[in-house]
């Protein structure tokens, strides 16, 4: 009897043995998954992820260290940005205002008119204007408001603001983008760059001295970099908006964070051209904002600035002229 | 006061999604919200592991940087809680955060988000601590109350751990120390800088 359990004991003593060498031999996680080596494999972009039983499937990202470096980006780097390009474009055109004064009409007012832009183009530049205007006063707001407004007038009123700014933004873009195709449309054929651009050029545009005007069609170079910038910038602007109203279209967050990137970027850099389009046609130049105010400017303003423009218009109009004088 | 901290000790989640359940029910989160959600990497192989994630609080929190109307604060438990009345539902929080903690309410195209919600570490929000409206918005407050998190609180295996961060960092190295395993502190480098060191 002794012997059967000493026999017994000593047996299970073995099994036990045993059971310890398995146990040594087979590691539990030596297959297990670590999230040091899964964040080392990790490509640029992407997240460690599996499976989620609920019915978003996206949840599954478990983490995405990368969206790091995109909140850096939009919390300093595009507010710095955009701060230092209205900012920067302000006190240039201050100091270009300060060198140069307003360009006056060398010759002074004729008070003889010639139509240079009619109703259709005006409605179309107007509604490319107003609707840039706001949406670069309420994409800026997104970006710096929080750093200028929101100090002034509080936390409750600033949410309010900028919620309305928001809606503005999302529901202006699609007139801004109509008024885009049309004024595209409309100048299109009268801003291919030409040989004559080339003396505009050498002459530095006339701007930077009194009595030099280089001669120019309907748009100088200057107005046909303005235009190309705005179609080519308003496009990019309205692709990437686009694509921000409707994540689900731009694909993964790291796309949607490139077209962010892109959008702010591009919007800071129209915003600056556009301050000196504003600059150059209401107080840097005498005469030049009655062409998109009434639609006539001054014969001698066109002259200095537009003169192959007031040839080609007043070559027509003695054209239609003689047509219309009956025979004798 | 405390620094607050989430650690999900994976090689002990057993995925019950109980955590989940109990995040849904305490704070009667609408249909569609997950403030905690558990993601199972390599799912059926060998060494799979759960993790349940919610908002981590992070230190320097990548949402707070990028609200543009400057929605977030962090408490003094260093929980990161953010106003609903502020809050304009732009989204940008979403793609900041590393952990997919924002939800909305509301389909994603066209700005039409509506209100984002997120974990709140069971300390409600900026309404009066306890009150009805704060209820309404952010759900319970358990903190105010002097109990941790629910879901960490009835994790049946213990897996999840909420309190502050030395506390429950040295409770999961002992563990580690003891069993002679640990896939890690999930998600600890990406939010905090520096994980638990073994």
């Amino acid at each position: 009897m002794r012997h059967t359990i000493s026999r017994l004991s000593a047996g299970s003593g073995l099994v036990l043995t045993s059971a310890a060498v398995a146990m040594a031999q087979v590691n539990p996680t030596a297959s297990s998954v670590n999230e040091e080596a899964l964040l080392r494999a990790l490509q640029s972009g992407e997240a460690v992820g599996g499976r989620v039983s609920i019915p978003n499937t996206d949840a599954g990202a478990l983490i995405a260290p990368d969206n790091q470096l995109w909140a850096a980006m939009q919390g300093t780097t595009l507010p710095t940005l955009s701060i230092v390009a209205v900012l920067g474009t302000l006190a240039l055109l201050v100091l270009f205002y300060l060198f140069r004064g307003r360009v006056r009409i060398e010759g002074g007012y004729s008070g003889r008119k010639i139509l240079r832009f009619n109703a259709v183009e005006r409605f179309a530049h107007w509604m490319l204007a107003s609707t840039f205007i706001i949406l670069a006063l309420t994409g800026l707001n997104l970006i710096i408001g929080r750093t200028i407004i929101l100090p002034l007038i509080g936390e409750g009123a600033f949410g309010t603001l900028t919620a309305w700014g928001k809606i503005a933004h999302n529901y202006l873009a699609w007139p801004f983008m109509a008024a885009l195709i049309m004024v595209f449309l409309l100048w299109v054929i009268h801003n291919i760059p030409g040989k004559i651009d080339l003396e505009w050029i050498k002459q530095g545009g006339g701007i930077l001295k009194k009595g030099v005007h280089p001669p120019a069609r309907k748009f100088n170079f200057g107005q046909k970099i303005v235009f190309w910038a705005v179609i080519l910038g308003g496009a990019a602007m309205s692709y990437t908006g686009f694509m921000l109203l409707f994540p689900t279209e731009a694909g993964s967050a790291a796309d949607w964070q490139f077209y962010q990137v892109i959008h702010a970027l591009v919007a800071a850099g129209m915003s600056a051209l556009i301050l000196g389009h504003i600059y150059i046609g209401t107080v840097g130049m005498e005469g030049a904002f009655d062409a998109m105010g009434t639609g006539e400017v001054d014969e001698n303003w066109a002259r200095e600035h537009h003169s192959l423009w007031v040839d080609e218009v007043k070559g027509t109009q003695a054209r239609n002229n003689a047509r219309a004088t009956p025979a004798e | 006061m405390a620094r607050m901290k989430f650690l999900c000790d994976a090689d002990r989640c057993i995925e019950c999604n109980a955590c989940v359940t109990a995040c849904k029910n305490e704070h009667e989160v609408p249909w569609g919200i997950n403030r905690r959600r558990v993601v199972t990497i390599n799912d059926g192989l060998p060494g799979e592991r759960s993790v349940s994630m919610a908002c981590m609080h992070c230190t320097d929190a990548p949402c707070a940087a990028v609200c543009p109307v400057s929605c977030f604060y962090t408490t003094a438990d260093a929980v990161v809680l953010h106003n609903k009345d502020t809050c304009i539902g732009c989204g940008y929080c979403s793609y900041a955060c590393p952990f997919g903690a924002p939800q909305y309410p509301q389909t994603a195209n066209f700005g039409t988000r509506g209100k984002m919600d997120k974990c709140t570490y069971c300390s409600g929000g900026p309404e009066a601590d306890l009150s009805a409206a704060e209820y309404q918005k952010y759900g319970a407050n358990r903190l105010a109350e002097g109990k941790l998190p629910l879901c960490a609180e009835m994790c049946s295996t213990k897996s999840l751990l909420a309190g502050d961060g030395d506390i429950i960092a040295e409770i999961y190295r002992e563990r580690v120390v003891t069993r002679g395993y640990g896939s890690g502190a999930w998600g600890w480098r990406t939010a905090y800088g520096e994980t638990v060191s073994v």
